[in-house]
């Protein structure tokens, strides 16, 4: 090790592309530790709290990519409540104190103000990218700030956030000068922008390869668009909203025929089936198509266009693609990797939309499917078992049977043996989502055979502790866990406490674990958080002391270097 | 706390329950009886608003067409299920409450009589619904002239155009306004259009 010169070793560490193996180098001695923390570029925090932001500043002085996860994931289901924490302000703050070269900055479910991007704009010279991802907390005028003082930014991208409209000059806001736009999301925004500087600034970034936008944009503004941007990559449209007898339609199609390099389209919000023809041209070169904005086109519809969608590798659509809308991708689509077929009616009766066959059908006809996630009615543990043997490539498996605790309907058993033969078919299995009528047995399985399973999601399963314990003992490489509505208890949660210093996280919602089971973890592991979450009301109404019989309804626990955190509100007790 | 195979009588911890909320805006009155094979654990010492285990034996339960609309409320309360983002979610709020609200209305007039009327096109599933609801509707007016009549609607680009030749898709979204035209004229205009 002291053969090399530093600046050999640096080199070899340039090679070293995932954050995992750079930390592991960093911790074989204190030579390798100082060259490498010196050469980090990229620095990926997976828990806000899980590190004191000036901390990560000071061991990388170097960093250029900063990548920062908020709330825990099933805040994105509504369970977290709204002040819980996760404020981005503290983390650009230490940047633009400790690294003033930064240069990308991703965030997801995060807190984001307006004050903490009009800092982020003033603070890093070089700044060329910003990701937020499910944040809020921000409006358009701190996108104004962005799009004023970042000179040189090459991407805006803003996915799925919530973003308070303050009006539509922030686009306007970008200097004359800016050329340098490779990348530009503004889908998730609600309001109008102004469409004559949108169109004099994608005409002006000649090397712009990404744009998406929302739903204010007009067919007539996006076919002036397209005519400037003929090199495009992604596009997401605007509404799509027109009448295909209308002189735009005719001009949009003309434009897309002229966009040769379109690869990924999205958007079509309000899409009338017929207008899907204008994009037919385009199909054969798509490999990733997002029509699951899109509830207006039906199935038959959406058949006739992803006939033409032969290199489709990934794709979202509605459930109203049916079960033979499924076995049409499964027939086309035969370099698809990614599904995701999403509700579109959440509360109806339930119109079986897709169901196991419409599963099946697509696993023997895509055998490079590796992620899915897929909201249907009802699954079957023999159409599990086919699929698992269909595709043994899973890395990523969600499934969402919409009724809570439903068995297979064919024998109404639980679903234990179909999700088990996933596992065990799976071996490269990461991350699974698990619904239907499920008992312990299926931890069993889990716990048995997930080897590589990092990310965890039950709910509504299992019938005791065991369930729990299976899958803590089990699954080495478990990072993640998310329980909610399931009958685990202090006996399961205390059982393997030294776990959960090796997890990222652990959440449980409306289980059985009481607050004397939180104090006992607290006590026990003084260097994880076990954060109470209590219900706004209750925590009105509750006594001054509860007992530590009450059951908690919310609890979540992570591992942490830096304490207790101070800016939890007081809902929020940590342990 | 672990409750013996059995099932707990929901009614009578209902009424135990310590609940905040309006008097009257209660969970639906029909609530499906709790499994008997499943256990449940007893709801000690907790001042919670929300009986869980109520939920919980609710959603346990294998669902069977008789109890569709039962466990559809049920369902309807989870907070968080099914777990699709709330930007999805609300997006579709959007989408759906934009298309009730809108509604297709436009208005009807007919030859003769002192006022015109408004009707939602999106209520009508064809032709032939809308024509009766259209007779219905005029039906105090007919009787002077002879029923002969036609059905007619000026379309996007003005034109006046006879109801019917059109998809009834076609013919909602191009429809501005309806015109029924009675007498000798339609008697002629239909005639002509054979």
């Amino acid at each position: 090790m002291t053969y090399f010169p530093e600046e050999v070793v640096e080199h070899i560490f340039d090679f070293l592309s995932s954050h995992r193996d750079r930390n592991i180098v960093s911790t074989v001695c204190k030579a390798w530790y100082r060259v490498e923390r010196l050469s980090r570029r990229s620095v990926f925090v997976g828990n806000c709290y899980a590190v004191r932001p000036g901390r990560v500043m000071a061991r990388f002085p170097g960093t250029k990519c900063l990548s920062v996860k908020g709330k825990p994931h099933f805040a994105d289901f509504n369970l977290v409540p709204h002040d819980w924490g996760g404020f981005a302000l503290p983390w650009i703050e230490a940047a633009a104190r400790g690294c003033p070269g930064l240069e990308e900055l991703r965030l997801k479910r995060m807190v984001v103000s307006d004050e903490s991007l009009e800092l982020l704009a003033r603070s890093f010279p070089n700044f060329k990218a910003l990701v937020l991802v499910s944040c809020e907390g921000f409006s358009t005028d701190g996108l104004a700030a962005i799009a004023t003082h970042c000179r040189g930014l090459r991407e805006l991208d803003l996915q799925e956030n919530e973003v308070e409209d303050h009006g539509r000059q922030w686009l306007s806001c970008f200097p004359d000068s800016c050329t340098s736009l490779e990348s530009l999301n503004f889908a998730c925004l609600k309001g109008e922008v102004n469409a004559g500087a949108l169109e004099r600034l994608v005409a002006r970034c000649v090397n712009l390869r990404s744009l998406k936008l929302n739903r204010a944009i007009s067919v007539e503004s996006l076919a002036r668009i397209l005519v400037r941007t003929p090199h495009l990559v992604e596009l997401g449209t605007g509404s799509f909203t027109v009448e295909h007898r209308a002189e735009a339609y005719q001009r949009l199609i003309h434009a897309f025929r002229k966009c040769k390099s379109l690869k990924s389209l999205s958007g079509f919000w309000d899409v009338a089936p017929r207008c899907l023809q204008s994009i037919y041209s385009i199909c054969p070169n798509l490999t990733v198509l997002n029509l699951s904005y899109a509830p207006a086109i039906q199935g038959a519809d959406l058949v006739k266009l992803i006939r033409h969608c032969f290199k489709l590798q990934k794709l979202w659509v509605l459930d109203c693609i049916g079960d033979k809308g499924l076995a049409v991708v499964a027939s086309t689509c035969k370099e698809l990797q990614e599904l995701r077929v999403f509700p579109s009616d959440i509360y109806g009766t339930g119109t079986a939309a897709v169901t196991e066959e419409g599963l099946v059908a697509i696993s023997s006809g895509c055998s490079k499917l590796n992620s899915l996630l897929y909201f249907c009615h009802q699954m079957t543990n023999a159409a599990l078992i086919t699929v698992a043997k269909n595709c043994p490539h899973f890395t990523r498996f969600r499934l969402c049977i919409l009724d809570p605790g439903k068995p297979d309907p064919d024998t109404n058993q639980p679903l234990d043996e179909g999700f088990g033969a996933i596992v065990r078919s799976c071996n490269d299995l990461r991350r699974l989502s698990l619904s239907g009528l499920l008992t312990d047995t299926v931890f069993l399985y889990i716990g048995e055979y997930a080897a590589r399973l990092e990310m965890l999601s039950i709910a509504f399963a299992g019938d005791s502790d065991k369930g729990m314990v299976y899958v803590l003992n089990g699954c080495k490489n478990l990072r993640k866990l998310e329980i909610r509505d399931s009958p685990f208890g202090d006996a399961a949660l205390l059982e393997n406490v030294g776990k959960y210093e090796t997890m990222r996280s652990l959440w449980m919602s409306s289980c059985d674990v009481t607050l004397g089971g939180c104090k006992a973890l607290a006590a026990k592991m003084p260097r994880l958080n076990v954060e109470v979450i209590n219900d706004r009301v209750e925590s009105d109404e509750m006594e001054e002391n509860p007992s530590d019989m009450h059951k908690v309804e919310k609890m979540y626990v992570y591992r942490t270097l830096a304490g207790a955190r101070n800016d939890a509100p007081e809902f929020v007790d940590i342990l | 706390m672990d409750g013996g195979v059995g099932y707990v009588d929901v009614d009578a911890l209902k009424a135990t329950e310590l609940r905040l909320g309006l008097p009257g805006s209660d969970e639906p009155s029909e609530k499906p009886p709790p499994p008997t094979t499943t256990t449940t654990t007893t709801t000690a010492a907790r001042p919670s608003k929300r009986s869980l285990d109520e939920d919980r034996a609710a959603r346990r339960e294998p669902s069977e067409g008789g109890r569709a609309t039962s466990t559809r409320a049920t369902k309807a309360q989870v907070v968080g299920w099914p777990p699709i983002r709330s930007y999805r979610k609300n997006s579709f709020q959007a989408m759906k409450t934009e298309a009730e609200v809108a509604g297709l209305y436009v208005k009807v007039s007919m030859d003769g009589a002192p006022y015109l009327r408004k009707i939602d096109l999106e209520v009508y599933k064809g032709y032939k619904e809308l024509r009766e609801a259209l007779k219905d509707m005029f039906k105090c007016f007919e009787g002077c002239k002879g029923s002969e009549y036609a059905i007619t609607y000026e379309d996007k680009d003005g034109d006046l155009m006879l109801v019917g030749d059109v998809p009834w898709e076609m013919f909602t979204s191009s429809c501005k306004k309806l015109r029924i035209i009675r007498g000798a004229e339609a008697i002629r205009g239909l005639g002509s259009s054979q």
